[in-house]
């Protein structure tokens, strides 16, 4: 191999005293034609390298990450529980034993925030779940298969998406009944809409590619192209989308809840507390104050986690 | 009905509809129209012709990607337009495709190593994992990369490395019969010529048919022992690749050689050359009789029917004008 | 430095700032253009052929950077630095641009503008840099699109560039280009997208106007058969640096360089006989990392100790013929010119 430490000499001497020994061929092993570029960095790095540059969506992951070990962690310690009544207690302001105060049956404020968390966040994480596996194996078959299969199959995607929610809701808690599941069901039954669309777009383009192709050539199973070829590589809309409707469960919950519709008293969710904070908003606006800000500080850092995800998933940006 | 050719081709037309909407009036583009020939087992059969003249079209047809309208397409005496199942996967094990853009032939999501894998757990070959792997750095060997280079993404090499990775996932089924679809087009020169002498060196070792795609015909003469011209959707001219190239009898394929820029500055800049006046017809509405009769110098009345592709000496040809002079 | 020139480039740098780090895509490059001369820069993807002539022109993109080199236009100094601050660099340029200076790209769909007719298209580099009336302009733009070859040119001036194939798309650029009569014409792999057959016309359609009106042409590509049926003088580029520089028959017939050898032995000549295609080994390098030496190292056949670690001296071979290889030395010393 050619010494590098020595050639700062041969550098700045003029041409003609360069010694005659460099003038000897390299032999095939010192080169190096085949050399890859550029350093091997996984998807997964990739995303997060760009992910944290964006400081909020950081800051947003990181609130959330505290909310959630709070939820799960807070009723276990905590010497109040959610339906822990103590009369003595009512309305008080925050204090070091309450330290969001209590509501008007002397429960602990706090506690049900965070018990309500629990609620809201499992309502919005599964939601999330079951449209994620719903919209990407409905979008997917249907963007994949294409023709007249897939004309059909997005009309009655159309028609679903059509009926509004409320209606729905009603419906499903006829059935059903009110509780948790019912408030999933519903939220569930058109918002799967949404990303079936996006992943059957992508997918119709993706399989004209190449390497789509390539596969189909190569004798690969209609499963196996569509999950390992096709659908792996609109991974990045998936995500992004997916986040994007953690959100967007909570806040309908939360709205479900408040108008009256969903889990039972004495259980808390965001949406339950505010609707009992309502009736004596005058006298303890506190009250209101607490599930509230909970509901929009979740709902603002889930966007921000989204759009920085949008952001460093975009295929452009790279 | 099988003549002893490893590759017959008869007849076959290629139909596109490509209607806009419900309710538009129908829009049928005849992509391939009558195409026949034959390639035999180890031998390249060089496809030319610009864009739109259905070449591309014919290759996918022949490996399914495409539906024929009408024609057969016989392997091994063997017609594979509708073939199922077991026949199906044994068809897919016989002949693979070499794509055109080395940048969207390969999953981006899946490592080297993934990719050409893929295909032996496909066909179920080589059971255990060590021997595969053994089988992916030979493969790697095989077009000039090195098997430290498995766990790689494709973002990561240039583009005459992924055409070479591309390559080798054909050759990991072991086919007899690979369809080159414009594999150098995307390449800078100094790429296109090692790419070239790649599938040259595969060939001999494994006596693999080519059918060679491509707009370039100086390099398709490089590789082909036979070539055929297309011009929308015809076959105008089949010939061995010296005559076709040295002794071209088709008015088209005469302009297409004059065209190519020589890079010789002497030859090049005092050449004289048959330049094709105005565009290539749209497909949707191609010229009735010969397609080249809007733009070739020789079209008169009789130019109105479809000339016929006919023997003349070594050639075929399909041209009402055939100056019998020309014929060497 | 010869003060007839109308182009003349010195030391020119240009690096582009990505995630990965600073790539040098511009390296040292030097070059002049003699009025009516027909230059072709020749060289792969990569190689910093069309980086360099965007520099000129004051079109790189937000992240490429300038970091040297001075440019000369018709007497003017055009490069970043003679100018006080962006804005006038810009304003300078986009009087320039357009009507001294006029250029040619590759798809011709990223230049012309959708929503608009062809006419009003030809029609704007007029009314932007002379004192012409609409009237007179439209004149003009029908005359161009005569010139330019296109058929019943009062009945298509008002279409729209949908309406035109990519080789008319193309003729209606090179109207648009050849609109102000420029001193200077750069064409950026202008035949790349087009079939040969419409290849071989456009490229007429450029001799032909250029021989015509006097203009320089500058003709970016990686097909040396275009340069040679084309090209008074060549430059070929790789790896962002200059290797070599000489008239058409200089380096087609006597090529100094061994990758401009290399290059001429793995294209195919129709002319010439039968022979095997000789490749270049390997890929080209990488620009984030360049070598310390001369870029063309690790795929060069006589590479010495040497090439790894400096950039070879330009050896002048005639008053034309330019070449950067180490091998010129090495050949000297042979001849005994030194111990």
């Amino acid at each position: 191999m050619v010494d590098l430490n020595n050639c700062e000499a041969v550098l700045r001497v003029p041409v003609t005293e360069i010694p005659d020994e460099w003038f000897e061929r390299l032999s095939d092993d010192e080169k190096d034609s085949e050399f890859v570029a550029m350093q091997s960095k996984t998807y997964f790095e990739d995303t997060w390298a760009q992910f944290k540059k964006n400081r909020l969506a950081l800051v947003s992951l990181v609130f959330l990450f505290i909310l959630i070990l709070a939820a799960v962690f807070v009723p276990m310690f905590s010497p109040y529980t959610y339906d822990g009544q103590n009369l003595m207690q009512r309305n008080a302001a925050s204090s070091w034993q309450h330290p969001f105060g209590t509501d008007k049956f002397g429960r602990d404020i706090f506690v049900r925030v965070m018990y309500g968390a629990r609620i809201s966040l499992s309502v919005g994480f599964a939601a999330a779940l079951l449209n994620l596996i719903i919209g990407v194996v409905y979008g997917g078959i249907c963007g994949y298969i294409g023709g007249r299969f897939d004309l059909i199959l997005m009309r009655v995607v159309d028609i679903l998406y059509s009926v509004p929610t409320l209606l729905y809701v009603i419906l499903i808690m006829l059935i059903f009944g009110s509780n948790i599941f019912s408030v999933l069901l519903a939220i569930c039954v058109s918002s799967w809409v949404g990303m079936a669309r996006q992943v059957r777009a992508q997918v119709l383009s993706l399989k004209e590619q190449e390497f789509a192709q390539a596969a189909f050539v190569l004798g690969a199973s209609r499963p196996r192209i569509l999950f390992k070829h096709l659908i792996i590589n609109c991974m990045g809309p998936i995500i992004v989308n997916t986040t994007l409707m953690v959100p967007d469960a909570i806040f309908t919950e939360a709205f479900l809840a408040f108008v009256g519709i969903g889990i039972s008293i004495p259980m808390a969710s965001w949406g339950t507390m505010a609707n009992d904070a309502r009736a004596i908003i005058m006298l303890y606006p506190m009250q209101m104050v607490w599930p509230v800000l909970a509901i929009s500080l979740t709902m603002l850092s889930l966007h921000f986690i989204g759009d920085g995800l949008s952001d460093a998933l975009d295929p452009r940006k790279r | 009905m099988s003549s002893g050719h490893y590759v017959e081709i008869s007849h076959l037309d290629v139909i596109y509809d490509v209607t806009k909407g419900i309710f538009s009036p129908k829009q049928l583009v005849h992509a391939v129209n009558d195409v026949s020939f034959t390639i035999d087992s180890g031998e390249t059969f060089g496809l030319v012709g610009e864009s739109g003249c259905g070449k591309s079209s014919l290759g996918r047809a022949i490996v399914g990607i495409n539906k024929p309208k009408s024609g057969d397409i016989l392997i091994n005496g063997q017609d594979v337009t509708h073939l199922h199942g077991q026949s199906l996967h044994a068809f897919r094990q016989e002949v693979q495709m070499i794509f055109q853009d080395p940048y969207a032939s390969l999953n981006p999501r899946m490592t080297i190593g993934e990719i050409l894998t893929e295909p032996m757990v496909i066909h179920n070959l080589y059971r255990s994992a060590g021997e595969r792997e053994d089988r992916v750095t030979e493969l790697l060997r095989t077009v000039g990369l090195k098997p430290d280079h498995v766990r790689r993404y494709p973002h990561e090499f240039s583009g005459g490395q992924r055409q070479r990775i591309s390559i080798a996932r054909t050759l990991a089924v072991n086919p007899r019969f690979i369809i080159c679809d414009e594999p150098i087009s995307a390449l800078d020169v100094s790429i296109q010529a090692q790419i070239i002498n790649l599938l040259k060196a595969i060939q001999k070792e494994r006596n693999i048919a080519y059918l060679f795609i491509a707009h370039d015909i100086g390099m398709v003469k490089h590789i082909s022992n036979r070539i055929g011209v297309m011009y929308l959707g015809h076959l105008v001219e089949v010939g061995n690749s010296n005559d076709v190239y040295f002794h071209p009898l088709h008015p088209y394929t005469k302009a297409l050689l004059s065209a190519i820029p020589i890079s010789d500055p002497d030859i090049g800049k005092s050449r004289k050359r048959i330049i094709l006046e105005g565009e290539i017809p749209s497909p949707l509405n191609p010229p009735a009789g010969c397609p080249l009769s809007t733009r070739c110098p020789l079209a008169d009345s009789t130019c109105r029917e479809m000339p016929k592709l006919q023997k003349f000496g070594s050639h075929q040809v399909a041209c009402h004008h055939i100056n019998p002079s020309d014929i060497a | 430095m010869d003060t007839n020139n109308l182009l003349e480039v010195e030391n020119l740098c240009v690096d582009f700032e990505t995630d990965q780090g600073l790539v040098h895509a511009v390296r040292d490059v030097s070059f002049s253009l003699k009025p009516g001369e027909i230059l072709g820069i020749v060289g792969e993807s990569g190689s910093g052929k069309s980086v360099s002539m965007y520099a000129i022109m004051g079109l790189l993109a937000s992240n490429g950077i300038i970091r040297n080199g001075k440019i000369t236009f018709d007497g003017e100094d055009i490069s970043r630095n003679a100018f006080p601050n962006e804005k006038a660099y810009l304003h300078s340029m986009n009087k320039i641009r357009g009507n001294k200076m006029a250029m040619i790209f590759q798809d011709p769909m990223t230049f012309l503008n959708p929503l608009q007719t062809i006419e009003r298209q030809i029609m704007e580099p007029l009314l932007n840099h002379t004192s012409m009336t609409k009237a007179q302009a439209r004149e003009r733009a029908l005359e161009l699109m005569v010139q330019v070859g296109i058929p019943s040119p009062e009945k298509r001036i008002r279409q729209y560039p949908h309406q035109f194939s990519g080789g008319m798309r193309q003729r209606i650029i090179i109207a648009i280009a050849l609109a102000n009569n420029p001193k200077l014409l750069i064409a950026d792999e202008p035949t790349t997208a087009l079939d040969v057959t419409i290849q071989a016309q456009i490229l007429e359609l450029i001799r032909d106007l250029t021989r015509k009106s006097g203009t320089s042409t500058i003709m970016i590509t990686h097909d040396l058969g275009v340069v040679a049926c084309l090209c008074d003088r060549i430059l070929i580029m790789y790896g962002g640096k200059l290797m070599e520089t000489g008239t058409d028959r200089e380096i087609f017939y006597s090529p100094n360089h061994p990758y401009t050898r290399g290059l001429l032995s793995c294209i195919n000549n129709p002319e010439a006989e039968e022979r095997e295609l000789v490749p270049i080994p390997g890929s080209p390098p990488d620009l984030l990392k360049p070598p310390m030496g001369c870029p063309f190292v690790d795929r060069c056949e006589q590479a010495m100790k040497i090439c790894k670690i400096r950039m070879p001296e330009t050896s002048v071979l005639s008053g034309t013929h330019q070449s950067s290889c180490w091998l010129n030395e090495a050949l000297r010393r042979q001849k005994g010119g030194r111990a």
